[in-house]
């Protein structure tokens, strides 16, 4: 081995560390700039206005997204009621009660219905719930976003509750718990901490969802009341301004992003810290 | 602390359903040529009855026609009316008919962004055409120099904008090309929804007008409103006596002279390349799509006094957004038509 | 085990069988049906979806039949429907999404996993997978007022370095099937990234370390044992990358251009299928119109479950259960 030789390997090896270091600068330096870019744009125009007035007419100026901000909160109101019941027993089921065809059968299905793009989980929900009921409605988006919920759900129950220790779970029957009465009492609180936030990305997720609420929850100028009425939500707010030509609106879709995105990471931001003693990070 | 929690989320969601029950909303969708006109009024008259809310959603006038043959909206609008099929589909589907109640008129200007040309240019149908169907690709083709002596035309691409929605404001673009050139009427016709043979698609009025202010080079058609609102140019268009005419009240009203004495009884009428030396050719009305049987009493009342409202102190609200008031002939006939909403 | 007459009986009381509505009422019957319940559920409403998208699409189906796959008008008037262009495009932008990030996304994948220390390892780790929580309509609005722009001022420098490919050929008005893949591309990366360093990390030891004390440098132990090691489940991150791109509607419909025409050129504007979908369905006047849209949204569907599950399979493979 000459000198020469080895030190091309050493080259090399210096090279390909700058190279896959200046890759992860790249990625890490993207995130940087979206939060300083939407920061400066959004966060800086935030006024009081914005979260408590309701838009104006086309082409005049002022006005703000209050029912957007709302009618995104039932959303997902809905969607985590949907969503979390179906989802967390279902993932429970898998844990508790897996090994089997059936269980291999849902646990499948569930990643094919996390695989489904959200437009179609949109064409879905207009088909099943908007055209029969003959309305737009809070209900049908929420019921929407409670769908694309589920698969995640699912797994961060499962995965979550299969890392509880045998242990506990013998201890449990030692005592003479019946096995419902182990699950409810022992395994889950063991696992609460990783399927809660597990649930809180999940909702972080589905709440910048645009694409399933365009033919479902629609979008409202107004308060929307009750449930049965189409609703103004954030996501779309910022896609209608974003590709319109007036500057007071691409002004307040910035505020509205900066907004959502905040919202966004500080769930993603908790949920890490939650999970940061576990190994384990739910997605 | 949990059951606190309980207590307020439950709270939250009942007062969220609870809240304004006496409020009537009425959901309706479609053209964006004449949203900037229907948000004002819609704003004026929840001002005026505030337990009225007209939600109006502008997803172009083929989502209206389809959303409100469908039934999940309560009324409709659009500038292309709907044609014989359409109009089928909706009497099988409800099993009574939709009607067309024309609201104002206004007009599809050809809108560009181009270096260096801030004036008004000139365009000729053999223009408009050729530019659409993508025969004329530069700006200083001799078509359009030919039209604008003196004018500093670039050597660059022509990009065109177009309506990637089904859209009523397309309609009256195509529906005039369709008169004024006989190889687009057999090469891509009439419709909300064309095959178009070159173009960039922007969503609504508003994202041609944002992709026009966006791109330089290029040309759109847009509502005269939306050129007017965020300040971009638009050309003149030579009608049918052989002059160029701008978009405007006046020109926009001529073009609707004719067909108001000869209003048919449904309204669907087309005042594209109509004749008169001062009318401006690309001029449309634009309806409201009602439904002739409404079931919520309600709702019925609230639509009829609507329309009562907007033939009257509505149409007074018209001018300062561009938008052309109805003709006096039109206005009588359509108060009459109302009864028909049963 | 043999049982004898001589057994001692177990110290606990014996009880009798129970009836159906006593072990229901003692509660394992009633957790075992409840969650049964729930994942019986998830079975039936994904079959409702997929019902659904086939009966709505038959009228499409039925008069274009194969053809649909073929054909590049997309003509409402004439009620001529046909899936090339969309197909065409969301192809093309996933292709370049992969042909950007694969390469920035496997490289900050193998820096993080590798050769990084471990603490900054895992504080970028956690950043980057902050990038794959942002929606995509967020990243449609930087697409439209920050990347657009810029890609405006490199215009003439991307043409003069690859302006001799038909590729990058023709007019540039902004919106482009090469804006959509960049978009794209950024969009994915934190999944490549996050699922690969995973893969990497799970890698034994002692294969880095054999290479290690063979004289091998760190980039060689990394690129010539631990890398091919992890290959599959890489390729698995790639696929459920693909996945995630094939699908993306509203950064996409913001940058492509929205023109259901196949052009050489990715500086032309494009169409794909998620895009035309949230565009036109809503007004898709006409039984004929909103079958052809369903059908693709099928076709989209089919596209991402294959994908998917091909990037399972390959995840899988490599042991790393958590993807």
């Amino acid at each position: 081995m000459t000198s020469l030789h080895l030190f091309r390997r050493k080259a090399v090896n210096a090279v390909m560390l700058t190279v896959t270091g200046l890759c992860t600068l790249f990625a890490t330096g993207t995130l940087v700039f979206i939060l300083g870019y939407l920061f400066i744009h959004g966060g800086t125009s935030l006024s009081w206005d914005f979260f408590t007035k309701l838009p104006t007419p086309v082409g005049e100026t002022g006005g703000g997204m209050a029912n957007a901000i709302v009618g995104s909160a039932k959303l997902l109101l809905i969607a985590m009621l949907v969503g979390v019941p179906i989802g967390f027993l279902g993932g429970v089921y898998l844990a508790e009660f897996g090994g089997t065809t059936f269980s291999f059968i849902v646990r499948y299905t569930t990643d094919l219905l996390n695989g489904v793009p959200s437009i179609v989980i949109g064409i879905f929900a207009y088909t099943l719930i908007v055209l029969p009921q003959k309305h737009f409605s809070t209900m049908a988006g929420g019921l929407a976003l409670g769908l694309m919920m589920i698969p995640i759900a699912v797994r961060s129950a499962e995965v979550f509750l299969r890392a509880v220790p045998v242990s506990l779970r013998e201890g449990a029957v030692a005592l003479g718990a019946s096995k419902s009465k182990a699950i409810l009492t022992v395994v889950i609180p063991a696992a609460k901490g990783g399927i809660i936030t597990g649930i809180m990305l999940d909702l972080a997720r589905v709440a910048g969802e645009t694409a399933p609420l365009l033919f479902t929850s629609f979008s409202n100028r107004f308060w929307s009341p009750g449930w049965e009425q189409p609703t103004a939500a954030l996501p779309v707010m910022i896609f209608t301004y974003a590709i319109a030509p007036y500057e007071d609106w691409h002004r307040q879709a910035w505020s509205a992003g900066f907004v959502l995105l905040t919202l966004v990471l500080a769930v993603n931001v908790i949920a890490h810290l939650i999970l940061s003693k576990s190994k384990h990070v739910a997605r | 602390m949990t059951r606190r929690i309980l207590m307020a989320a439950l709270a939250f969601a009942l007062a969220a359903g609870a809240a304004s029950a006496q409020n009537v909303l009425i959901n309706g969708a479609g053209a964006t040529f004449p949203y900037p006109m229907y948000s004002k009024w819609f704003d004026e008259y929840h001002k005026k009855f505030p337990t009225l809310q007209f939600n109006y959603q502008s997803i172009g006038s083929g989502g209206g026609i389809q959303q409100v043959t469908q039934g999940t909206v309560d009324f409709g609008a659009s500038d292309g009316p709907m044609n014989d099929m359409q109009l089928k589909e909706y009497q099988a589907k409800h099993g009574s008919a939709i009607l067309h109640f024309p609201t104002v008129m206004g007009a599809d200007v050809p809108a560009y962004k181009i270096a260096g040309v801030s004036q008004a240019l000139n365009f000729t149908p053999e223009a408009l055409a050729g530019i659409f169907l993508g025969k004329i690709t530069k700006w200083n083709d001799p078509e359009l120099m030919k039209a604008n002596p003196g004018v500093k035309l670039p050597a660059n691409d022509i990009i065109v904008v177009h309506r990637s929605d089904g859209s009523g404001t397309t309609y009256v673009w195509v529906d005039y090309l369709s008169k004024v050139s006989k190889e687009w009427e057999s090469k891509v016709g009439r419709g909300t929804s064309v095959n178009w043979p070159v173009g960039l698609g922007g969503k609504g009025n508003e994202g041609v007008s944002g992709q026009l202010e966006q791109t330089p080079n290029s040309i759109g058609y847009i509502e005269l409103i939306y050129a007017v609102q965020n300040k971009i140019t638009y050309g003149k268009v030579k009608n049918a006596s052989g002059a160029f005419v701008e978009a405007s009240l006046a020109s926009v009203t001529a073009a609707a002279a004719g067909a108001a004495s000869d209003m048919p009884d449904d309204f669907r009428v087309s005042i594209t390349n109509a004749p008169g030396k001062d009318a401006y050719p690309i001029s449309s009305f634009t309806w409201l799509l009602i439904p002739e049987k409404i079931a919520d009493a309600t709702k019925k009342k609230a639509i009829k006094d609507f329309l009562t409202w907007m033939l009257a102190d509505g149409q007074n609200m018209t001018e300062p957004l561009a938008y052309a008031r109805l003709p006096k002939a039109v206005v009588v006939k359509e108060q009459k038509a109302i009864a028909k909403i049963q | 085990m043999a049982a004898s007459s001589t057994t001692i009986t177990s110290a606990g009381p014996s009880r009798p069988a129970r009836s159906f509505f006593q072990r229901l009422r003692g509660g394992d019957e009633a957790a075992y049906l409840i969650t049964f319940a729930a994942a019986a559920s998830i079975l039936l409403v994904t079959a409702l979806l997929v019902f659904e998208l086939y009966t709505n699409s038959a009228l499409s189906r039925a008069k274009f039949g194969w053809s649909f796959f073929v054909t590049q008008t997309w003509d409402p008037v004439a009620g001529q429907y046909g899936a090339l262009p969309f197909i065409y495009g969301t192809l093309v932008t996933s292709a370049l999404a992969l042909l950007i990030g694969v390469p920035l996304g496997v490289g900050a994948a193998i820096f993080l996993a590798e050769l990084a220390p471990r603490a900054i390892s895992d504080g970028l780790t956690f950043l980057i997978e902050l990038l794959a929580a942002v929606p995509s309509v967020i990243y449609g609005l930087l697409g439209v007022f920050v990347l657009i722009p810029i890609l405006r001022t490199l215009e003439p420098a991307i043409r003069a370095v690859l302006g001799w490919t038909p590729l990058f050929r023709g007019a540039f008005y902004g919106v482009s099937l090469f804006s959509a893949g960049v978009v794209l591309a950024v969009m994915i990366i934190p999944f490549i990234i996050s699922i690969s360093r995973e893969v990497i990390l799970a890698v034994p030891g002692d294969q880095r370390e054999a290479a290690l004390a063979l004289g091998a440098t760190r980039w060689e132990s990394t690129w010539d044992v631990v890398v091919p090691y992890a290959r599959k489940g890489i390729a698995g991150s790639i696929f459920l990358a693909l996945a995630r791109a094939l699908g993306e509607t509203m950064a996409v419909t913001m940058v492509i251009g929205n023109d259901p025409k196949i052009k050489a050129s990715l500086l032309a504007p494009g169409y794909s299928i998620a895009a035309v979908i949230a565009n036109e369905f809503t007004e898709a006047t006409g039984q004929l119109y909103t079958s052809a849209l369903i059908e693709l949204g099928l076709v989209l569907f089919a596209l991402t479950i294959v994908i998917n599950a091909v990037a399972r399979l390959l995840v899988a493979g490599t042991g790393d259960r958590n993807a």
